[in-house]
């Protein structure tokens, strides 16, 4: 490939670049709409070529507009209104429309999160790749053009691993980790000296989401290409990149070296941010969270846009400006590092990810003794929330090849116990989940759901369907979709108590005090009954789900991706809040997910599938400490995670 | 075997299902006669002299005293060999009074449908490009207003100012020959097309716009894609599977149309002649009319569907995992 700037120099790992590719000043950002809105406030950053930048922060910290600003692509109702942003030294906010349209693709270009939304379902991705290309080096017109067109879009599959036969596929005909390929190869058509990919890897599965940052890491260093990381996602952030930058509320609040910060954060955001993160190889008893969530623009008040959730606020905290500054001599780094923490010198070592382990060991080994030393080995059928005997599930007939979702799958939810369903994307957790609810049917085998037995091809009467309700509820990923958004929380709760009720719950008292006591439950103010979702945050939004389910005072609690869609920190939140309602309402859990971290913080016990089998089945210590399976060894070595000694 | 852009059970499947509408059609259609009030034979008789003879010869020829099945299966059998019967009113073949009216219907038909897509869909795509600005309003305005205005109103508003006061445009009748015939047809197929082409403006509008929302209009732009391909590859190919649906119940909408706008300017087409039939309950052609209208509604409906794969791939049925590595 053809670089044209002449800094084209690798620099990995490097801390103070000289030549810069991307200068970021003082950025501010702000809605054009309405109130006007101060979204991003002064931020800094600095890429150098060859370079992989991380930018992490929860949502609300306008970490992607602060960095999509730099290819002027930002949303309608949203501005730049000072700063300066310079790219290989030219300054391009001054630019028209015109000239920075020009700066895409061969400058800087942006690869985005969702794959099947990203590339036009109506144009084969050869084409889409095509389009892209430099057009005075790949000219469109004439015969023998267009057959070195044709043989340049092969040539750039190969570049990310992908056969050439890919070019004649339309997107809806590829997996997401395919397609995220071809994303890439499209993204990187022109050539960028630049590429900022905004969460890539977000909407994948673990394994995709490792090939697709391995390939990043590969084409940054083949192209000497500047890279910068946008993610909410602490173990991708840390495992891939040079240098972070943590945003909050829109400002920098820490900024250095990954590895150094990542070992002693300096600034106590940062510290719980990596503290809430859970990990593959041990569980966090207690696992640390941040009470409340981002302020929203306009709310954001003088001082530490972080001082109202910080554990080591004082007075001076909400008063002194926010300037980065050099942290104490003493921190690793020291002298790449920036910090905006005006106490800093004051805190003694704030947690960093190797140091978070005084006091845990005895509590964990508490909890695996737990379930370990348990009266039965093995779960015990009888008592169980959830039994599945040799269910398969075939979709697609006839002149389609068809596709077995699920083939012999037996699994046992025992009661109590919080169980977890791990595998890929397509492995057909979610198909089991479904059939476990009544709303999938199956072609084979048995499901006893508490005391309701479901057949083989139909669909659960209504007697039984009641039946089912009163005894397993769900909770879905994604809380944006799963509220109605012309109800108000408490009319949502009233509903399920209802229906709760319909289904023979005796519900005592008043309904409202029902509805309180829901709120209650999940860690809600009794206010929140009065307003809709669209007022709630995401993780606000998940605990009224987690409240609607458990209106029916379920024996198992269904979790489908529950917390996949959640930043860290309510992550943590909501883990901690379904772990004690699970002890004090002794209910089972059957939870789904692709993140073995959570499993190694919430579950008792875990099953493995993949390709619509269970290939591995054990208490959670078992499974993740000796996976006997090869797909158990492959899902942990795709974990971005690096162990930490202890 | 299933690759090609139109598969064949795709295509079987929705001209069978076009088959079945047009059977329900023409039973609906033939059964008017019956369902009319009094003797079906009086009816068909019309104005004439109902004696005896009359009337049984009516018998005969339509076959009245069969089981409707029967009656049904000789009617259709006779349409299908384009023998619709004969008119009440004037005793002339129906297929030929029908076939004497068709060029004009279909020129003014094809003339308002060419008005509203010329206006309609760049007017569309203009207002999404420049939404919410002074354009878009002006543009939306206008077209709200050809909206909510009846044809024979429009129409009489038109012939006002462009034959009236401008004296441009005759204000009547069909003129002779080619270029006459379509300085005549001008009013008539504005008037015809007015609130057609607000609602073509209207779906492609919000077509575009929310093709410019999507993702890969961004991601086009993120990489260098000029922005006149995103417009035409990405933005109304986008946009071209809801524009063509509207397009396909469109040209049933003009064809009801005709009816008034024939009125209006004196055109002696189909619109005139089916208000003229029903006038005068002459059966035979308000049948024949109404089987025509809706054969050509149900197979606008069919072409759109067949075009609909032929645009978008994901319409078309999956291939088949295996074959592929090749």
């Amino acid at each position: 490939m053809t670089t044209s700037t002449p800094t084209a120099e690798p620099g990995p790992g490097a801390g103070t670049p000289t030549a810069s590719l991307l200068d970021v000043d003082g950025l501010r950002i702000a809605a054009t709409a309405g109130a006007r809105h101060s979204i991003v406030d002064g931020v800094s950053f600095a890429v150098a070529p060859g370079e992989c930048v991380g930018v992490v922060g929860e949502s609300g910290s306008g970490k992607s507009l602060a960095v999509r600003a730099v290819t002027g692509l930002l949303p309608d109702g949203v501005t730049v209104t000072g700063g300066t942003v310079s790219l290989g030294g030219q300054d391009v906010l001054g630019l028209g429309p015109r000239a920075r349209g020009a700066l895409r693709g061969r400058r800087v270009a942006l690869l985005m999160q969702d794959p099947f939304t990203m590339l036009h379902p109506q144009l084969t991705c050869g084409r889409q790749i095509a389009d892209g290309l430099r057009e005075e080096e790949h000219p469109r017109r004439g015969r023998a053009a267009r057959a070195a067109r044709r043989a340049e879009v092969v040539r750039r599959l190969a570049e990310v691993g992908l056969p050439a036969e890919i070019a004649d596929r339309y997107p809806h005909e590829l997996s997401g980790g395919m397609l995220q390929r071809a994303a890439t190869a499209a993204a990187l058509a022109a050539d960028p000296d630049l590429l900022i990919a905004d969460e890539p890897t977000t909407a994948l599965d673990s394994a995709n989401q490792a090939a697709v940052l391995a390939l990043l890491g590969r084409l940054r260093h083949e192209r000497a290409m500047g890279l910068v990381l946008i993610t909410h996602d602490l173990r991708v952030a840390f495992s891939s990149c040079d240098r972070i930058y943590v945003l909050y509320a829109g400002s920098v609040l820490e900024h250095g070296p990954a590895g150094d910060v990542q070992a002693a954060p300096q600034h106590p955001y940062t510290a719980a941010l990596l503290a809430s993160e859970p990990s593959v190889f041990r569980r966090k008893d207690p696992l640390p969270s941040i009470p409340g969530s981002v302020p929203p623009p306009g709310s954001r008040g003088a001082g530490c846009p972080f001082a109202v959730r910080c554990a080591h606020v004082a007075a001076e905290c909400r008063t002194a400006p926010l300037t980065l500054a050099a942290p104490p001599a003493g921190a690793p780094g020291a002298d790449r590092r920036r910090t905006a923490c005006a106490r800093i010198g004051a805190l003694t070592a704030l947690p960093g990810a190797a140091g978070e382990d005084t006091g845990d060991a005895g509590p964990r080994q508490a909890r695996e003794e737990r379930t370990a030393g348990a009266p039965h080995a093995g779960p015990r059928r009888s008592d169980a929330a959830l039994v599945v005997e040799g269910v398969g599930r075939r979709f697609g007939t006839g002149a389609d090849a068809g596709h077995q979702a699920l083939s012999d799958v037996s699994l046992t939810v025992p009661a109590g116990e919080i169980t977890a369903l791990v595998g890929r994307s397509g492995s057909g957790k979610t198909t089991l989940a479904r059939i476990a609810i009544g709303l999938e049917t199956f072609d084979s085998g048995t499901v006893r759901s508490g005391p309701v037995e479901l057949r083989a091809g139909g669909r659960p009467g209504p007697a039984d369907r009641r039946r089912l309700a009163a005894h397993t509820q769900i909770v879905f990923q994604d809380p944006y979709a799963s509220l109605s958004p012309l109800r108000t929380v408490g009319a949502t709760l009233r509903e399920a108590l209802a229906a709760a009720r319909r289904n023979g719950l005796a519900v005592d008292g008043d309904r409202d005090q029902a509805v309180l006591a829901l709120l209650d439950q999940v860690g809600l103010p009794a206010h929140y009954a009065d307003r809709r979702p669209a007022a709630l945050s995401g993780g606000e939004r998940q605990r009224v789900a987690v409240a609607r389910a458990l209106a029916a005072r379920p024996r198992l609690l269904i979790c489908d991706e529950a917390v996949a869609a959640l930043d860290v920190s309510v992550q943590a939140q909501i883990l901690g809040l379904l772990a004690e309602l699970r002890r004090s309402q002794n209910f089972a859990v059957l939870f789904i997910t692709h993140d073995l971290a959570v499993v190694r913080q919430i579950a008792d016990r875990v099953a493995v599938l993949s390709r619509g089998r269970v290939v591995e089945e054990g208490t959670t210590a078992e499974v993740l400490d000796h996976p006997r399976h090869e797909e158990t060894r492959r899902l942990l070595a795709a974990v971005p995670e690096r162990e930490v000694a202890d | 075997m299933n690759r090609g852009p139109l598969p064949l059970r795709y295509v079987l499947t929705r001209v069978g299902g076009t088959l079945v509408l047009l059977f329900v059609l023409s039973v609906a259609v033939f059964a008017l006669l019956r369902i009319a009030p009094g003797d079906p034979a009086r009816t068909l008789l019309g104005q004439r002299g109902a004696t005896p003879q009359a009337l049984a010869a009516v018998r005969a020829r339509y076959h009245l005293d069969s089981p409707f099945a029967a009656q049904y299966l000789h009617w259709l059998g006779g349409v299908l060999h384009l023998d619709l019967g004969t008119s009440i009113r004037t005793g002339a073949p129906v297929s030929a009074t029908i076939g004497g009216r068709l060029a004009l219907t279909g020129q003014l038909v094809g003339l308002g449908l060419a008005v509203a897509l010329l206006l309609g869909i760049p007017g569309g795509i203009l207002t999404a490009l420049r939404r919410y600005r002074a354009t878009d309003r002006a543009v939306q305005t206008a077209g709200l207003v050809a909206l909510s205005t009846p044809a024979f109103a429009g129409g009489l508003v038109l012939i006002y100012l462009f034959s009236l006061m401008l004296r441009w445009f005759p204000a009547y009748g069909p003129g002779q020959g080619g270029g006459d015939r379509l300085h005549h047809l001008v009013l008539p197929a504005v008037t015809l097309a007015l609130s057609v082409t607000a609602v073509l403006l209207k779906l492609t509008r919000a077509a575009v716009i929310r093709e410019l929302a999507k993702e890969h209009v961004v991601f086009a732009r993120a990489r260098g894609v000029p922005e006149r391909r995103i417009l035409v590859d990405y933005v109304l190919r986008g946009a071209l599977v809801p524009v063509l649906t509207g397009v396909g119940l469109v040209v049933a909408y003009l064809l009801a149309g005709t009816v008034l706008v024939e009125q209006v300017f004196a055109l002696p087409g189909l619109g005139s002649l089916l208000v003229e039939s029903v006038t005068y309950r002459d059966v035979p052609l308000v049948q024949a009319e109404a089987l025509f209208i809706a054969t050509l509604v149900v197979l606008a409906g069919l072409v759109t569907d067949l075009a609909q794969p032929l645009i978008d791939p994901r319409l078309r049925p999956a291939r088949t995992g295996k074959g592929n590595a090749r």
